[in-house]
């Protein structure tokens, strides 16, 4: 659906390049994450999808289309057939929200008998059916972006370009709205790209994520197995402030195991079975459970004391446990 | 009140506040006219803009400070063979108009640039990633959301022309500021200088309030 091929961009009289040698695949359908601190490129690489940047090398490819090459017309065409939202939502304060969606409408030449049925449809999409005749100003940051959302899906494009979507909203508006963008991922097919600095927005609704730092793509995988098994250290900084597990290591005290657990093992008392037949004591220094999108998984830090510890590891591993040195 | 006022033909004055008014309107409209594309264009070939074009701006931006910076009352005179032209006349209310229109036009013209580069970049950037065309992006977003802006510089633009429009005197136009100076000032009518200058205040007074509220009544932020 979209294709990177060792995509560089450097900006006139920038010291060094925004982003080196980007290859990725972001497949129909799913909903692919960017993660980086700020400055590392996410917004670069986003912009380049829609050819609001063009790489200095290599090539972009958009639904077919190699962006780089496109003259103007085509791609404006290509812009129709790919929405966009942003952090702070970019609406026209003089319009009313009806006419913010209304918009892209005209803009693509709809005929204005067709327009107003299908704003309705799209309020009624994004839940703000009874808001069409309010100014952006009387919103609040959620409602603004759900109007973002619904002038983004006007045109009824493929792709879905999302630009630290939620970074301006509370973690509660913010669960909103990664709740709609999943629902529309799910109901209308539509390919998501998502760039965040936040691990938690990747772990809510993301199938896969590049891990971008100072312009180059470190780590990328599905989600589950970045976000549990970071091997990259921007990453696992990233991963870190989000899963907490970090923080309870002990200098000097016995070895420390994390053991990760998916799926329906989530819910299974495997340790306490384990240990008992080996007759190995634990304790859990740190830990959380939690889900990657629908999928639950736990994660322990735990040590293990006394008794048959290789055993129990190998007992552990057979049960599907996955056990790495802490 | 006879005595107080013994000077003031009052015919003269509705006369004097009638040519005010045509010179007011007829040039604010052109000014508009023509200040408010000029103003869209120099905003746009500026740098990093829409149709960025360094020769075109610094041509357009040149001219408007040459015509900017010519005092009003030498405009009226080195105007003449061109307003002659232009109106079949140098004389009188229309021999007036077009020296206020230059005068007035690249003021405005400014003023519109300004409220343009207010416009948030994030808006035009979205705009742009719908697909918009320089002219949809510019007639359905830049224009509406600079709107209380371009109001705000079309009031000023008004009270800057009334008191070019005492200058206009020099040509003959008439009007309240030429009555002002004519017979208050230099005949030392005091009541007539007084009465006219109050009429000057209480036209400055009416646009600005007007303009409020047209501001007022298009922000929507
Ligand atoms: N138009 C531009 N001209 C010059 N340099 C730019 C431009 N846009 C971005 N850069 C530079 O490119 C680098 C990457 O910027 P980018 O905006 O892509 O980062 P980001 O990951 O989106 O950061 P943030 O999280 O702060 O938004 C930065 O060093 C930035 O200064
Ligand atoms: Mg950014």
């Amino acid at each position: 659906m979209i294709s990177f091929q060792a995509v560089g961009k450097t900006f006139p009289r920038a010291p060094s390049p925004a982003l080196k040698d980007v290859s990725l695949e972001v497949r129909p359908g799913e909903v692919f994450g960017v993660i980086g601190q700020s400055g590392a490129g996410k917004s670069t690489l986003i912009r380049l999808i829609n050819g609001l940047e063009r790489p200095s090398v290599g090539r972009v490819v958009t639904d077919d289309d190699d962006v780089g090459a496109l003259d103007a017309a085509a791609l404006r065409a290509l812009r129709r057939r790919v929405g966009m939202i942003f952090q702070h939502f970019n609406l026209l304060s003089s319009k009313t929200v009806a006419a913010n969606v209304a918009y892209p409408l005209k803009v693509a030449g709809m005929p204005s008998s067709a327009i107003g049925p299908r704003v309705a449809e799209l309020l009624d999409l994004v839940g703000l059916a009874d808001q069409a005749a309010k100014y952006p100003a009387q919103l609040s940051g959620g409602q603004k972006q759900r109007v973002g959302i619904a002038r983004a899906l006007a045109n009824g494009p493929k792709i879905l370009l999302c630009d630290e979507a939620t970074s301006a909203l509370d973690p509660q508006t913010t669960e909103q709205i990664l709740d709609l963008l999943a629902q529309l991922n799910r109901e209308l097919g539509l390919t998501i790209v998502l760039i965040t600095h936040e691990m938690e927005v990747i772990r809510r609704v993301c199938h896969r994520v590049a891990v971008l730092d100072a312009g180059s793509v470190v780590e990328s995988g599905e989600v589950a197995e970045v976000f549990l098994h970071p091997t990259h250290q921007v990453t696992r900084r990233l991963v870190a402030d989000a899963a907490g597990l970090a923080a309870a290591k002990i200098e000097g005290g016995p070895p420390t195991l994390r053991l990760t657990f998916r799926g329906q093992a989530t819910f299974e008392p495997i340790l306490g079975r384990i240990a008992r037949d080996t007759g190995v004591d634990y304790s859990i220094l740190a830990g959380r459970i939690d889900r990657i999108r629908d999928e639950p998984y736990g994660q322990l830090l735990v040590s293990l004391v006394g008794g048959d510890v290789a055993a129990a590891r190998a007992r552990l591993t057979a049960a599907g446990v996955r056990l790495e040195e802490a | 009140m006879e005595a107080l006022l013994a000077n003031v033909v009052w015919a003269d004055i509705a006369q004097a506040l009638l040519d005010t008014l045509i010179m007011l309107g007829g040039s604010l409209a052109f000014s508009v006219i023509l200040g408010l594309p000029l103003g869209v264009i120099l905003f746009l070939t500026a740098p990093r803009q829409l149709l960025a074009n360094r020769a075109a701006n610094a041509a357009l931006s040149f001219t408007v400070n040459v015509l900017r910076s010519v005092p009003f009352v030498i405009l009226l005179i080195v105007m003449i063979p061109l307003t002659v032209l232009l109106v079949g006349t140098s004389l009188g209310v229309a021999g007036a108009i077009p020296p206020l229109v230059v005068g007035a036009a690249p003021f405005y013209a400014r003023l519109v640039e300004t409220a343009l580069r207010e416009v948030d970049r994030g808006v035009i950037e979205a705009a742009q990633a719908m697909g918009a065309t320089p002219r949809q992006i510019v007639f359905g977003a830049l224009l509406p959301e600079a709107m209380p802006g371009i109001l705000a510089g079309a009031t000023v633009t008004a009270i800057a022309l009334v008191s070019y429009t005492a200058m206009a005197g020099v040509v003959g136009a008439g009007g309240l500021g030429d009555l002002a100076i004519r017979f208050g000032y230099q005949r030392f009518q005091t009541d007539v200088m007084v009465v006219t200058v109050l009429m000057l205040l209480a036209l400055v007074q009416g646009l600005q309030w007007a303009g409020d509220r047209l501001v007022i009544k298009v922000s929507r932020r």
